[in-house]
């Protein structure tokens, strides 16, 4: 009996511990977790830190010193390149480790090793999209060059070195929580993280909802509504700007192009809002004499930040800005010689082909009048808790058949995905855009900055430079495919070669410009050229409402200083309510509003057209134009189809120019509706439905109120983000903030002979939720403020700004 | 004495052994000076109930308790940080009571 009460009790132990470091379901290991000896509270930094640290780690070749200062941002001082980029991933590693581990892991379709078959779609997709091919293509190209070679083998031992000396109580939160561990860095995951600026930038697509919409309406209505040069626009190379250069002949268009375009045939999703700003003035608009320049990136905003911030000196270089997670160099930053940036530019790099099998075996597509063999490639994906999962993928020369059959294609999203297509996307290519970086952050000069661009493939960036020789400029670069007007528009016919990519725009006819006489530069991801540019890039860019905003302020701007540039960059103005709120005030017939509607359209007309946080006029017009634009459009709405609808640009056409357009009429009614009808009855519903969720107009109806912005984890755990907060902007004004979606880093730098920068981002420098520094510079950000960098000229220059020190030897 | 037998090399083994080493300090400690089931399992909960207290406010003190007051918000409670302690307090109680209890039986079924 004694002993039975013994074994009962000892087995009762055994099973509790058993059971507290057991993952149930999604819930983690609780004793794992919570003990205090190495479960997340080991994670809780102390606000305390050492103020100098000595460590010895090899694989160094000299001594490095890096100093950190009062955000905790590391300037890094090392005797040679190959212990520069080693700090970099040591460093990043140290703050950053989980965010560069799922990252990559999901760019690599391994996200179900870890938390099993519910990631199972998403790593499909990305194995199907051919990102690990791509990744694969891309290490190629940089391994081949031995300069990049040594940068990321560099990196990548920094990583590991990291890695090797962490034990497990150390291991970031995120590891805890999902129970898995840490894994070896490889140089792949470098390129993986360019895949991924290729997805979020340029892999999105709307030629499947195009080509619905081409059989729905028809070529006419398709033309007319989608045309391939917005309404309003300012480019980004200022119209007018010559082209001196003798242009390749364009392609001509494949038969069934010509055909889809004038009827006689009847053939068988992209992210809106996507962009970001920069701008540089020369010396003489500003106060000093000397170009500034300044850029804000728009991304979908995470902690841990996006971006790592950080200063980086060795023999050949001193350069500060920001880094991704897992890359080697700076992305955007400045020198003592030059400062650049990047916006997106939106061509048109992803096609989609239809293709036409033999037969079920799908070895062989039907391809210049003849038929040609398919390559199978199969991914392997590992799930955590049960078998692999095969997933054979079929190429073509184009690339993968994302979907090669309906079942393949998950239930939810992914929509915009034709089902038996080929793939042709740039991000498949073999390509080095490291070096681009690497030689801008050693940039002296336009001519380096031109040099440096050449290397650049994907995603196309409007990359924008300015000098201490008071140059400026702005390149809309990265490889661009040769092609004919609109292809691609559409889905093509996989079997002419026609629709083939057919070469390259050469790098030096990228549409550039130099010091234009208007004395500024500028992009916000509009069209990227004027009607006269010889080549084709995209039919569609993003609207021009920020772009026109920015080019006006910098017209008439004098004397600017840093302040002028980050006032701009908070500027809230909406260039849209600019263009329609006065027409659609007139068309409103307000004899027929009820009193408490009356109410609100006094506010709405006394509206300064600013999308403050504090503007009741916003939430109203924006309310109203978003409920205008879905009727008008009804058409494309309950549609069985993937349609794409027209642009807000169509619709402002539509509103000024087409008052009795068909389209103004509603499908259900017996009326023919016209523009005073749909603008009246579009205004009686927004306000009916402000005036009932939000009660009468007053605080709730103000802007930061109404709209819903916030800054997530990246794995969207409550409480690790920052929750609502209350701010102006919206997405077709400079500070283009809505959603979780804003300016991830901004930055403002005055060139001159000491060159100095301003900036901040939302967060913070550590990953850690239990860090000091996971957000301590959010408030600046919010606030509209910027921080000025600290720009070292050595290890030793004396700053109070520096807290403390790190020194690594071998 | 048990108590603090169990406390003292359970704090020491928590800087470079498992958490749940604990337990098996607890068994031992028990297997060898505990007296009464009831005195066992209490000297083992309150011991490493108070060791875990210890250890968790060590760390979480100077955070200012940031991390326990994000942590709480991932568990369907109340956001107070100190519920999270509570929880963390009891689990190691709960192993410490269960592995003393388990050494005092065991050291009972073999003596006559």
């Amino acid at each position: 009996m004694k002993l039975f009460k013994a074994l009962f009790s000892i087995a009762a132990t055994l099973v509790l511990i058993w059971a507290l470091q057991t993952k149930f379901g999604d819930i983690p290991p609780i004793g794992d977790f919570l003990n205090p000896v190495s479960g997340f509270w080991q994670n809780a930094e102390s606000k305390n830190l050492k103020s100098d640290e000595n460590l010895h780690l090899e694989g160094l070749q000299g001594k490095v010193t890096i100093r950190f200062d009062e955000h905790r941002i590391p300037h890094i001082f090392a005797e040679n390149d190959h212990d520069l980029y080693y700090a970099q991933g040591y460093l990043t590693a140290r703050d950053r480790l989980w965010q560069m581990d799922i990252q990559t892991r999901s760019a690599a379709g391994r996200l179900s090793e870890i938390v099993g078959p519910k990631a199972l779609d998403i790593d499909r997709y990305h194995r199907r999209m051919g990102m690990t091919y791509g990744a694969e293509n891309t290490l190629k190209g940089m391994m081949k060059d031995p300069l990049m070679k040594t940068v990321i083998e560099a990196y990548t031992e920094g990583v590991n070195s990291y890695l090797h000396h962490l034990s497990k109580r150390d291991y970031p939160i995120e590891f805890k929580l999902l129970g898995y561990s840490p894994e070896e860095w490889k140089p792949i995951n470098c390129a993986y993280l360019l895949k991924l600026m290729s997805e979020t930038l340029a892999g999105g697509s709307d030629q499947f909802a195009m080509t619905n919409n081409l059989k729905r309406f028809g070529a006419k209505d398709v033309n007319d509504l989608f045309p391939d040069y917005p309404f309003h626009e300012d480019p980004i190379i200022p119209v007018g700007t010559k082209w001196d250069f003798k242009p390749l002949p364009v392609p001509r268009p494949s038969k069934d192009f010509i055909a889809l375009m004038t009827d006689t045939i009847k053939p068988k999703e992209r992210v809106a809002g996507i962009g970001s700003n920069n701008w540089a003035i020369a010396g003489s608009k500003s106060a000093s004499g000397y170009p500034i320049l300044a850029n804000d990136p728009h991304l979908n905003l995470t902690f841990p930040s996006i971006w790592y911030q950080l200063q980086m000196t060795s023999p050949t270089v001193n350069v500060y800005g920001v880094s991704l997670p897992g890359a080697p160099c700076i992305v955007i930053g400045y020198n003592q010689k030059i400062s650049w940036g990047v916006t997106n530019v939106d061509a048109d790099i992803l096609d989609w082909y239809q293709v036409k099998f033999k037969d079920n075996k799908k070895n062989e597509y039907w391809y210049n009048n003849k038929w040609n063999k398919t390559s199978k490639r199969v991914e392997v994906i590992n799930v955590l808790g049960q078998k692999p999962v095969y997933d054979t993928v079929i190429y073509t020369h184009h690339g993968p058949v994302v979907y090669d059959n309906v079942s393949q294609k998950p239930k939810e999203g992914h929509q915009n995905i034709p089902v038996g297509d080929a793939l042709r996307w740039i991000a498949h290519d073999e390509s080095d855009e490291f070096m681009t970086f690497y030689l801008l952050n050693r940039g002296k000069n336009y001519d380096d900055y031109r040099k440096a661009l050449t290397y650049f493939t994907a995603p196309a960036q409007n990359f924008i430079f300015a000098s201490n020789d008071k140059d400026i400029a702005i390149t809309p670069n990265g490889k661009m495919p040769l092609k004919y007007k609109d292809q691609g528009k559409f889905i093509m016919d996989g079997g002419d070669p026609a629709n083939d990519w057919q070469g390259w725009i050469p790098y030096d006819e990228n549409p550039t410009v130099k010091n234009p006489p208007r004395g500024f530069v500028s992009s916000a991801n509009q069209s990227s050229t004027d009607q006269t540019y010889p080549y084709y890039i995209n039919w569609r860019f993003e609207l021009y409402d920020r772009g026109k905003r920015i080019n006006d302020k910098l017209t008439v701007m004098q004397n600017a200083t840093i302040d002028s540039m980050r006032l701009m960059q908070m500027d809230t103005y909406s260039m849209r309510a600019h263009d329609v709120l006065p027409a659609m005030l007139q068309y409103l017939d307000t004899s027929k509003l009820q009193p408490d509607q009356l109410k609100v359209f006094q506010i709405v007309k006394k509206w300064d057209k600013h999308f403050a946080a504090n503007s009741v006029g916003a939430s109203i017009f924006n309310t109203w134009w978003l409920k205008f634009y879905d009727m008008v459009w009804d058409e494309f709405k309950n549609e069985k189809v993937l349609l794409n609808v027209p642009s807000f640009d169509r619709t402002e056409k539509l509103l000024l120019t087409e008052p009795n357009s068909k389209w103004f009429d509603l499908k259900g009614t017996a009326t023919k509706e016209t523009c005073s009808d749909i603008v009246l009855q579009a205004f009686v519903t927004a306000t009916d439905e402000l005036l009932k969720s939000l009660g009468e107009p007053g605080k709730k109806w103000e802007w930061g109120n109404v709209k819903d912005t916030h800054i997530n984890h990246l794995a969207n755990l409550p409480g690790f983000g920052t929750g609502h907060f209350y701010t102006g902007g919206t997405g077709a004004v400079i500070n283009a903030l809505r959603g979780g979606n804003g300016p991830s880093w901004r930055m403002v730098v005055q060139m001159g002979p000491q060159v100095t920068g301003y900036g901040v981002f939302p967060g913070g420098e550590s990953g850690n939720p239990g860090s000091f520094y996971y957000e301590d510079m959010f408030n600046t950000w919010r606030d509209g403020k910027l921080n000025e960098l600290l720009f070292l000229q050595s290890a030793d220059e004396k700053s109070s700004r520096i807290k403390s020190t790190l020194t690594l030897n071998k | 004495m048990l108590l603090l037998i169990i406390l003292i090399l359970s704090f020491i083994s928590s800087y470079f052994l498992p958490w749940w080493m604990a337990a098996a300090i607890a068994f031992l400690a028990a297997l060898f000076i505990g007296k009464t089931s009831g005195k066992a399992f209490w000297s083992g909960f309150v011991a490493i109930f108070v060791l875990w207290i210890i250890l968790v406010l060590i760390k979480s003190i100077p955070n200012d308790n940031i991390l326990a007051s994000r942590v709480i918000q991932l568990f369907p409670l109340p956001h107070q940080w100190i519920l999270l302690l509570l929880i963390t307090a009891l689990i190691g109680g709960l192993v410490g009571g269960m592995a003393a209890l388990s050494g005092v039986l065991t050291r009972k079924a073999f003596s006559k």
